[in-house]
């Protein structure tokens, strides 16, 4: 099996659009599953009550706000580096929903906050790299919504991506390198410091996080190429196939 | 929510607007590029719609 070919746009296109409907399914379930576990399974914490049910929310997004960064970041140097039209098109794609997960961290962070410490926002470590994460999401999707030439864009975009991305281990440290306000990890490879019940919600809703981002990306993907690619004789027979497809829909046959 | 309610729902609420407002946007930009190829003369109507 040639794997390479869905490098090309042409042949990438369909086998996404086969992948959204199962990725969407699976994402409805692990969502369901992971409130149900956050809600209804993992007990009232000790010192912090129900307040603390943000952190199945909180911890995966920001966990999703610096993974999609750093895919963000490779397929922008891919693309920049073998001159891959479809790699470029995945970090543009993917820009959105990280900025989005960035925020809601962020968001969420603020609001769980407010009860545990008694404050909206510190200018602490995590929280102010964090700041700065949703700054490089938003940089990199002005920079590359100013200029028009897309693979221009794309080449300015890498440059900001690949530049960003040392921010992350940045977050990911800040809590062992500064005294800060945020707490230290959660768990690491060798321990976790929470009950399994707590554990599983979050790892099942940063599961569904994850299985909704590649639905969404691949969806924008897709939109992307149809708009790059418009000239493109195959996008053109799509096109015909699509008008077909929906005038036989409507006629009910 | 033991007190907490305005911070859990708010938490919550947040990410369920967040996260159903990009796939509503991200439908109408599908929807868009669809009329666009099958409408003769159809110009886009709103580029806001590329970014997300």
């Amino acid at each position: 099996m040639n794997w390479y070919k869905y490098a090309a746009p042409a042949n990438f296109y369909p086998l996404a659009g086969k992948m959204i409907p199962w990725f969407t399914a699976v994402t409805i379930i692990l969502f369901a599953v992971g409130l149900y576990f956050g809600f209804f399974v993992a007990p009232t914490d000790a010192q912090q009550g129900e307040s603390y049910r943000i952190i199945f929310i909180h911890v995966p997004a920001a966990w999703m706000g610096m993974f999609l960064y750093v895919l963000l970041a490779i397929y922008a140097g891919i693309g920049w580096a073998f001159n891959a039209r479809l790699a470029s098109m995945m970090a543009t794609a993917i820009s959105p929903t990280g900025a989005i997960f960035t925020f809601i961290s962020l968001a969420t962070g603020s609001l769980w906050g407010r009860p545990a410490w008694g404050v909206w926002w510190v200018w602490d470590a995590r929280m102010t790299s964090t700041l700065i994460l949703l700054f490089l999401y938003i940089g990199f999707i002005s920079l590359q919504s100013s200029i028009d030439d897309p693979r221009r864009a794309d080449r300015a975009g890498a440059v900001l991506a690949l530049v960003g991305v040392i921010n992350v281990p940045i977050i990911y440290f800040s809590v062992q390198w500064w005294n800060t306000l945020h707490q230290g990890a959660t768990f690491t490879a060798r321990s976790f410091k929470m009950a399994p019940s707590m554990l599983w919600a979050m790892l099942i809703l940063l599961a569904a996080c994850w299985i909704y981002s590649i639905a969404v990306v691949l969806a924008r993907v897709r939109c992307i190429i149809r708009e790059r690619e418009r000239e493109a004789p195959w996008l053109a027979a799509e096109a015909i196939s699509y008008e077909r497809s929906a005038d036989r829909v409507e006629a009910g046959t | 929510m033991g007190g907490y309610g305005l911070y859990v729902w708010g938490s919550y609420g947040v990410t369920l607007v967040l996260l159903a407002g990009e796939v509503i946007m991200l439908w109408k930009r599908k929807r868009e590029l669809s009329k666009r190829e099958t409408v003769p003369g159809y110009e886009r109507r709103d580029p806001k719609l590329e970014v997300l």
